[in-house]
């Protein structure tokens, strides 16, 4: 039988007795927990505008377009933050891409399609209390575990020299001759043999010029003619094989690329996306659903056009969140990318980078000042980022929700 | 006005012929292409890294990337031929050798710079003037005697020694445990280790009562952080600074290391590379005094030059005995001015 709740006024004799003294102590109460309220959050208010404040006088002077357009340099007066940016943008787009579909969807499942065979609930339960816990897990662990799965891939498909499996990648002999000149010769794949000079081999000149290769004898002088210098290589003379990685370059294991990078970093955001999508469908009011339903929807239908538009500013609130932690770890990042004297953006999924937290730990922790100003001005750039993401969150959420009851 | 045309045509020719002979160089420069990766030595870093930045100047399209691991960290990465060039602040050890040797990896021993490895007080300690070996030892060894400051001397300060240290897969702390400990000792296990010199910077000089040691770059860069120590030469017995004169003359020893950086001779083949190194070779004195270390011997410079062009591969601080089961490598000991000769060259062919 249930217990029969008493109203806690009536059962509690410390609360009578409390009713019973005169009114402007308790207004005194009142206004006292009122101030310590005030303080409390004025002094965490203050300590951000502090630190705003610092940031903004130490590295303000140095963000310019120099700054922000240049390469990582030893000489404080040209550094610049180009490659971390692009390799932030890179990493963050890349995490969302591959992030929001499936903390979505691991949503949906989650939410709206609840087994109902005791042992598939059981399985449910055990992957949403393990998502709970993922999402409290240190996103240094996560690091590691990209370092494990995604850099070696366990060690299945050989390494990043000598990939078991690459495409947009084409390879070039290429020669340095006495002359100083450079020769190239495509080639197929990179189980090609090494080209040996011959006599008539098609081959580029550095600038794209097709030539045929002369093969000049192993006592002959060096040529005077120019345009005979340019195509001339001994017998003896060994090539040196470049790779050129188009953009749609890829290859397994992914190696230490700004693709391990961005799916570490989906490993940190997912539990923030799927919990916070969930709480987003769960406050689809269930009156919805089941009008759907009643109407002869079926639950995949329901989900499409009823559940998912009507939480969508919710989700779209969370995955925002998320981002704005994505842009801002550097732990699981240094796992993977290290810190990294790197001086041009990431062209394709598979090159090294370096990421707007990595250059500001780097920077900052250089002993000269010059440096430390520079953090400070990579910092500003990373936090008018964070920022504005978080208002892109908040604007979309008022444009966006509408009364659902 | 006919003249005037006529000088514009010959202008003209004279123009064109100067573009097609004399800028074939720098068209070439700007069309060099390739990748270049380079790991390792922390103490290196700052040559390396004031090459490539310098280097991307005359060949924008070559990226070079620089990447920190320690020296140990870089030859794990180098002998199974993952980077093209490794900074070592050691030479390289027989075990990483036999491991080069069993994945193929041919390279080249360039010394760079010297470096006076300098132990760092914070500047607040007016009580050190100078320092022996047997001091560093009683401080950084395990079951040494000091580990209070008054335990070296009674008049100095009755205060624990904070003692920091590079980690173990930086060469700086191989060689600084080499002249310290020997082969035999091991180094107390509650040091403050970072692979990262600037945390150490960071460390000293926040702390009174700190000890620590790095390259003499990071030192003379944090003059007003930190200060050294003069140590006393075993030999001569007087006490020395890590300054470039007595690193030169040999008088800050036994602290003075040679520092290398190690090349893959297959990626050498390739033209980008071909010219980074040269390009590194020709300007390591320039760029090792403009990151406060010290530019290596006239003779040795020219020596690393003609290893660099006659591609002679091997190590010369590894000695190859032989024995029924194969040869079993040792280290030289000796230092760089007379070991590095290419009699001494031990290959990995």
């Amino acid at each position: 039988m249930k217990k029969l709740v008493k109203p806690a006024l009536l059962s509690d004799p410390e609360l009578m007795r409390a009713r019973q003294r005169p009114l402007e102590h308790r207004h005194r109460k009142d206004r006292f927990f009122k101030r310590l309220c005030q303080g409390v959050s004025s002094i965490s208010a203050l300590v951000l505008v502090v630190l705003l404040v610092a940031i903004l006088l130490q590295g303000i002077r140095t963000l310019n377009t120099q700054f922000l357009g240049g390469v990582a340099d030893p000489d404080p007066t040209i550094a610049g933050l180009f490659p971390a940016l692009m390799g932030s943008v890179w990493l963050l787009v890349i995490t969302m891409v591959v992030a929001l579909p499936l903390g979505v969807s691991a949503a949906i499942i989650l939410e709206e399609f609840q087994p109902r065979r005791p042992v598939l609930r059981r399985v449910h339960d055990f992957i949403q209390l393990n998502i709970t816990n993922l999402s409290g897990v240190p996103s240094v662990v996560f690091g590691i575990l990209g370092l494990t799965v995604f850099v070696s891939m366990f060690g299945l498909f050989g390494n990043e020299q000598n990939p078991s499996y690459e495409v947009g990648a084409t390879y070039v002999d290429q020669f340095y001759n006495e002359g100083d000149f450079i020769i190239e010769v495509p080639i197929a794949d990179s189980q090609q043999e090494e080209v040996v000079p011959k006599e008539g081999l098609a081959a580029f000149t550095h600038d794209g010029e097709p030539i045929l290769v002369h093969l000049l004898g192993d006592d002959e002088d060096w040529p005077e003619d120019l345009a005979l210098a340019k195509r001339s290589l001994r017998s003896w003379d060994l090539p040196g094989r470049i790779k050129e990685r188009d953009w749609w370059y890829f290859r397994l294991p992914f190696g230490r690329g700004i693709l391990t990078g961005a799916l570490t970093l989906m490993l940190v955001i997912l539990p923030i996306i799927i919990i916070s999508s969930q709480e987003a469908l769960r406050a689809v009011p269930s009156s919805l659903r089941q009008a759907s339903l009643g109407l002869g929807a079926t639950p995949w239908q329901t989900v499409r056009y009823v559940t998912l538009p009507a939480a969508f500013p919710g989700i779209l609130t969370g995955a925002i969140i998320a981002m704005s932690r994505a842009i801002g770890e550097a732990a699981p990042l240094l796992m993977i990318a290290g810190i990294v004297f790197i001086t041009n953006a990431p062209g394709n999924l598979m090159d090294d980078f370096t990421a707007m937290p990595l250059q500001i730990y780097n920077w900052a922790g250089r002993p000269q000042k010059e440096f430390h100003d520079l953090a400070a001005s990579g910092i500003i750039v990373l936090l008018s980022a964070l920022l504005t993401f978080n208002a892109v969150a908040v604007i979309l959420r008022q444009k966006l929700q509408k009364p659902l009851s | 006005m006919k003249i005037s045309l006529q000088n514009f045509v010959a202008a003209l020719g004279a123009a064109a012929l100067l573009l097609g002979l004399a800028p074939d160089a720098s068209a070439q420069a700007s069309a060099l292409r390739g990748n270049i990766v380079v790991d390792g030595s922390s103490t290196v870093y700052p040559i390396t890294e004031a090459a490539a930045a310098a280097f991307r100047k005359e060949f924008p399209k070559v990226n070079v990337t620089v990447a920190v691991s320690g020296t140990g960290g870089g030859f794990k990465r180098f002998v199974v031929g993952e980077t093209d060039i490794s900074d070592a602040s050691r030479p390289i050890k027989p075990k990483e050798f036999k491991q080069a040797k069993q994945n193929g990896v041919e390279f080249i021993e360039l010394p760079v710079a010297l470096d006076g490895l300098s132990v760092v007080l914070n500047p607040n300690n007016t009580w050190v003037k100078q320092l022996t070996i047997d001091n560093l030892k009683a401080i950084y060894l395990e079951g040494g005697k000091a580990r209070k400051w008054s335990d070296l001397n009674p008049e100095w300060p009755d205060a624990t020694i904070k003692v920091y240290s590079p980690g173990t897969d930086s060469g700086t702390f191989d060689y600084f445990k080499e002249v310290v400990a020997g082969k035999t000792g091991s180094f107390r296990p509650d040091m403050s280790t970072s692979e990262d010199d600037n945390v150490l910077v960071t460390g000293v000089s926040g702390d009174k009562y700190a000890i620590g040691y790095f390259g003499a770059s990071y030192y003379f860069e944090n003059k007003d952080k930190i200060r050294a120590a003069a140590i006393v030469n075993p030999k001569t017995g007087k006490a020395e600074m890590p300054t470039p004169e007595n690193v030169i003359s040999g008088a800050y020893a036994p602290l003075s290391r040679p520092l290398f950086i190690y090349v893959n001779t297959k990626s050498l083949r390739r033209p980008a590379m071909r010219k980074f190194v040269e390009f590194y070779l020709a300007n390591a004195a320039k760029f090792a005094t403009k990151v406060q270390y010290v530019s290596t011997s006239d003779k040795i410079a020219a020596l690393a030059k003609d290893f660099l062009k006659k591609r002679r591969t091997g190590t010369v601080f590894v000695t190859a005995e032989n024995h029924e089961g194969g040869p079993v490598y040792h280290k030289r000991e000796a230092p760089l001015d007379a070991a590095y000769h290419p009699q001494n060259l031990l290959g990995t062919k």
